[in-house]
């Protein structure tokens, strides 16, 4: 070892509690950049895995009725490479020992031979048996939330009539990597499950001898998408076709998507946050290092250590606090990482979905510490080169102090000189100020994003669940019916209230923009849907005005006054401008709302009805859904609070690592700046306050002065870390905002001074540390140099 | 290092009277800074006592010590140790804000001869008017007894002559105690008693007979 890094190993022993805190600020960095980037890789890599293995679809289009004989047509769209075409229906199921009646989309899949699209992936048992027409693969999540297994029946309502189904495997397959119930954002695994069953038996049961009314296709390389769903559409239309879309609109892939992109975003941002922050205390401890050996930087150059090996020097100090920051984080990034995929293997159903640490992923984060911590060390190294060894042994000459803005106007005559002290010290280096109270304004900020999804979720539960969604049960018809329908629920036993919809799917069109979606038909009397408006008052909607939700209005860039062009998708299939009345904010999903009589209107139909929603006596709940279950016209049936609770189910899990990687490293980073502002301005005012304590001053007072200065940067610090907490929050909703979910900027008090307290608790801390220090501080040594 | 120990003094058997000019002689590392640290309550001896009129500082605690310097010790340092946020005046506050009966500051600088420049900061006064700041912060207060270690040290000749003369002034007119240390043996020449220090012993006291004004010191 060379005299140089003996000196190195015992400036790191002296600085240790700050060596420390950036180490542990960089450990949080590291830590999020590896888990981010590893529940990435993992998610990507498991998707196009099974993706091509198991032939995913390029695109998707449903129908109401084909003939077979199309398929031949579709094949010879130019850029499809293969053509698969199916029965796809939603029918009820009876559970054993499920109160409210399961759905189950029934998927044909041919007798012999694999599907040629969208192929299963066997967990158990074996594929449908030749000329066994009640055997059914099972999705593998439904049957481990309904403890389903292989050789057990079930019982579905096939147009109408029961039928036993025997389970003959368990699979999955890429189109439902995410199984949800159509209409719905989250999973609820025990009410909805996709059983894949010979198409001879569907074709049978549902009266579609040599027809389909669903197609998948491939695509050849360079095809282009947007052709192919336009020849395809022009080819179904006669048929009743619902309008083709590519895998972007595909809720499985988009859900995965989705999920892809936020791990992207927020794997770029939050790193990029903490890093940041390191190289900012780095450069503070550096300089401070640098200031304090400045003597013995002459000394070295005198001795004729040239420019590269004090730099070296330097530029190692940071490098070795770097390095167990970046094991730490590696460490615990890779833990996060597989708890992340764990989650994620919850929802997505992959063949495996395993932690896929590939390998550049830590080389990757071991060159963005060492770089942050570089970046931070650099211009206080820059420093310690440039220093002239005569002039760097002669100590520094006293700092440089004048009348200031506030001397002149007299304001500062009237406080005691201890905060005259303070505010002088402050505003003599007003960049290094400004930059303290930006890393504590930091730190307030990534708490207070930290806690803005948890204020979101919260939100959107009270907004839709409470709110817009007033019901108990929604039910939906397999095909529209007449509005007396309504008066069949409201005899069925238990239901309070019955408010019908009409819902039709219909392509929005503003230029050239478009988004597939459904159109609401409401009524101003609406009470379990009232349609709100902003400011969560009721919207009327005007005689033949559509109101859209805001992200639909964003997608389509029609805002209010402006005219779209609507084309419904079913009956006589209308195509019609109309005028965008308003838009109204909802978190969840696609919408469009007219008028109920309007949409009618517009479909040239009499009062037909899509469904209903109702309110139930809780006390005759089980005797409604016992008859629902039976009712063969119900294609569905949503219970809200089991949607709460799935929506909870899914957010619980994320909301909880969310809270651990945002709000406890934020915690961390809170500490690490503090901690270091009041070690440094220990060190700095050391000097000064070994001789106010020679004077006379106690302990408390010279404490006063520099614990009152921390104070004070807290002080300016907090209320720009709101400002910019909520900033970010902003940009991360919006960054964040998706087809299916947006979190709503929602910040509570109680974030805020979360954040606060957090910080305001690691100022405490930090205070009595260093107030200890201060206790045992040595007066004599203290005077007997300049420094 | 280690176990050893070093003593810095030993043996040392010193009284100070009301009204003295003392200067401590002795060469670096003879134990003269010891000895000042001790007088004014900065450091406690391992063995021995000291007395301040009727109290005990040996044995007394930190707040006790504090107390001490708070009340009756003014300190000149080598360095001046000013605090380079605050102006000569307020450096000057900064000590009559918590002592009990304390001159006006703007007072304590007219009587080092800063009359004029009370407003300006330590980077804007030149060495000698910042050790005469430090002397104009210690007296203030009106202490019984003024330690100043080298306080001519990081001075050169003719400020440092002026330093001396406001020292001087400050004892023969508010008869406050002064304490000199120094290795200067010019400076002697000056003082009512000298104490001259060596490998941490008193190797002599001795009283001048007839004191010279710093005017007629040379070194």
């Amino acid at each position: 070892m060379t005299p140089l890094h003996h000196k190195l190993f015992r400036d790191l022993t002296r600085t240790a509690g700050q060596a420390t805190a950036i180490t542990a600020v960089l450990a949080c960095g590291v830590a999020t950049y590896v888990t981010m980037r590893s529940a990435y890789d993992s998610l990507l890599f498991a998707r196009s895995e099974f993706y091509t293995a198991y032939r995913f679809a390029d695109v998707f289009a449903q129908v109401k009725r084909a003939p077979e004989h199309l398929a031949r047509s579709i094949a010879a769209i130019p850029g499809v490479a293969a053509v698969q075409t199916r029965i796809v229906m939603d029918v009820t199921l009876d559970i054993p020992g499920l109160e409210e009646p399961a759905t189950a989309r029934l998927v044909s899949v041919p007798e012999r031979g694999a599907p040629p699209l969208n192929d299963l992936f066997l967990r158990q048992g074996s594929y449908i048996g030749p000329g066994r027409r009640d055997d059914v693969v099972i999705s593998e999540a439904f049957a481990a939330a309904n403890r389903l297994h292989v050789g057990d029946a079930v019982t579905a309502v096939v147009n109408g009539k029961w039928e036993r189904l025997r389970i003959a495997g368990i699979g999955l397959s890429p189109e439902y990597l995410y199984e949800v119930k159509p209409g719905e954002i989250f999973p609820d695994n025990r009410r909805f499950g996709v059983l894949w069953m010979s198409r001879k038996t569907l074709e049978a049961a549902f009266d579609m001898k040599e027809a389909f009314n669903d197609v998948a296709l491939s695509l050849t390389q360079g095809a282009s998408e947007l052709d192919v769903i336009q020849r395809l559409d022009h080819l179904l239309e006669p048929y009743g076709g619902l309008g083709a879309y590519g895998r972007a609109d595909q809720m499985s892939y988009r859900f995965i998507a989705d999920e892809l992109a936020e791990l992207r975003t927020m794997g770029y941002l939050l790193p990029s946050i903490f890093l940041a922050v390191v190289a900012f205390l780095l450069h503070v401890v550096m300089s401070r290092l640098i200031a304090l050996e400045r003597g013995q930087i002459g000394v070295l150059k005198a001795f004729g250590y040239g420019r590269i090996a004090i730099a070296a020097h330097y530029l190692k100090f940071g490098w070795i606090a770097a390095l167990p920051g970046s094991i730490l984080g590696i460490a615990g990034g890779l833990w996060l990482g597989s708890v992340y995929t764990a989650i994620y293997a919850r929802y997505f159903h992959f063949p495996a979905l395993r932690l896929q640490a590939e390998g550049y992923v830590p080389v990757a984060a071991v060159v963005i510490a060492a770089g942050a911590a570089c970046l931070g060390a650099v211009s206080a190294v820059r420093r310690a080169v440039a220093l002239a060894p005569a002039e760097s042994m002669r100590p520094e000459s006293p700092e440089q102090f004048h009348a200031g803005l506030l001397e002149r106007t007299g304001a500062l005559h009237w406080i005691a000189p201890e905060t005259r002290m303070i505010v002088r010290n402050l505003s003599r280096r007003p960049w290094r100020a400004a930059a303290a109270a930006l890393a504590i304004a930091l730190a307030i900020s990534i708490l207070v994003v930290g806690r803005y999804t948890i204020d979101s979720v919260h939100h959107i539960v009270d907004l839709q669940f409470r709110q817009m969604q007033r019901e108990d049960v929604t039910v939906a018809f397999q095909e529209p019916r007449p509005e007396q329908a309504r008066y069949d629920l409201a005899k069925l036993p238990g239901v309070l209230q019955v408010e019908p919809f009409r819902e039709a799917p219909a392509r929005l069109r503003s230029g050239h923009r478009w988004r597939k979606s459904s159109i609401l038909g409401v009524s101003d009397n609406d009470t379990l849907r009232p349609l709100m408006d902003r400011e969560h008052g009721r919207m009327r909607i005007p005689e033949d005005g559509i109101v859209l939700n805001s992200r639909l209005g964003e997608i389509l860039n029609a805002a209010p006054g402006t005219q779209i062009q609507v084309e419904v998708l079913e009956g006589a299939r209308p195509v019609r401008t109309l005028v965008v009345a308003g838009w109204i904010e909802q978190p969840l999903g696609l919408a469009a709302y007219m008028q109920a009589g309007a949409l009618h209107r517009l479909m040239r139909e009499s009062d037909l009805i899509s469904g209903a929603h109702l309110k139930v006596d809780p006390r005759k709940e089980e005797r409604l859904y016992a008859l629902l279950k039976r009712t063969p016209s119900i294609s569905g049936v949503s219970v809200k609070s089991i949607a709460l609770a799935s929506f909870w189910k899914s957010y619980g899990d994320t909301i909880w690592i969310s809270t651990i990687m945002l709000v406890g490293f934020a915690s961390v980073i809170a500490f690490g700046i503090v901690y270091n502002g009041a070690r440094i301005a220990l060190s700095e005012r050391g000097h000064e306050l070994a001789s106010l304590r020679v004077l006379g001053y106690r302990t408390a007072e010279v404490g006063r002065i520099l614990l009152g200065e921390q104070g004070l940067l807290l002080a300016l610090g907090i209320p720009c870390g709101f400002l910019l907490g909520y900033e970010l929050a902003l940009r991360t909703s919006r960054a964040l905002a998706r087809d299916l979910v947006r979190l709503p900027l929602v910040i509570g008090p109680v974030s805020y001074s979360y954040a606060a307290g957090v910080v305001l608790i690691a100022g405490m801390f930090s205070g009595w540390m260093v107030a200890r220090r201060l206790v045992r501080m040595d007066l004599t040594a203290a005077l007997k140099s300049r420094e | 290092m280690g176990d050893v120990e070093v003593h810095a003094l030993r043996g040392v058997d010193l009284d100070l009277y009301a009204g003295e000019f003392v200067v401590v002689l002795g060469p670096s590392g003879s134990g003269k800074s010891t000895l000042l640290n001790i007088l004014g309550g900065l450091d406690v001896p391992t063995s021995g006592e000291v007395h301040y009129l009727d109290h005990r500082l040996t044995g007394a605690g930190d707040a006790a010590l504090t107390r001490f310097r708070r009340e009756h010790v003014g300190f000149v340092f080598q360095f001046y140790n000013l605090i380079p946020s605050l102006t000569a005046l307020e450096n000057v506050e900064l000590v009559t804000e918590i002592a009990g009966h304390p001159m006006d500051p703007a007072e304590a600088l007219r009587r080092v001869g800063l009359g004029e420049r009370m407003h300006h900061f330590p980077s804007q006064l030149s060495g000698g008017e910042q050790q005469r700041v430090a002397i104009a912060r210690a007296v203030a207060k009106r202490p019984d007894i003024l330690l100043c270690d080298e306080p001519t040290g990081a001075l050169d000749y003719p400020t440092g002559k002026l330093v001396l003369e406001v020292l001087e002034r400050i004892n023969r007119e508010l008869g406050t105690i002064a304490v000199v240390i120094t290795h200067n043996a010019a400076i002697a020449g000056m003082a009512h008693r000298v104490v001259r220090v060596g490998s941490g012993r008193i190797v002599d006291i001795s009283r001048n007979e007839r004191r010279l004004s710093p005017s007629e010191l040379s070194w």
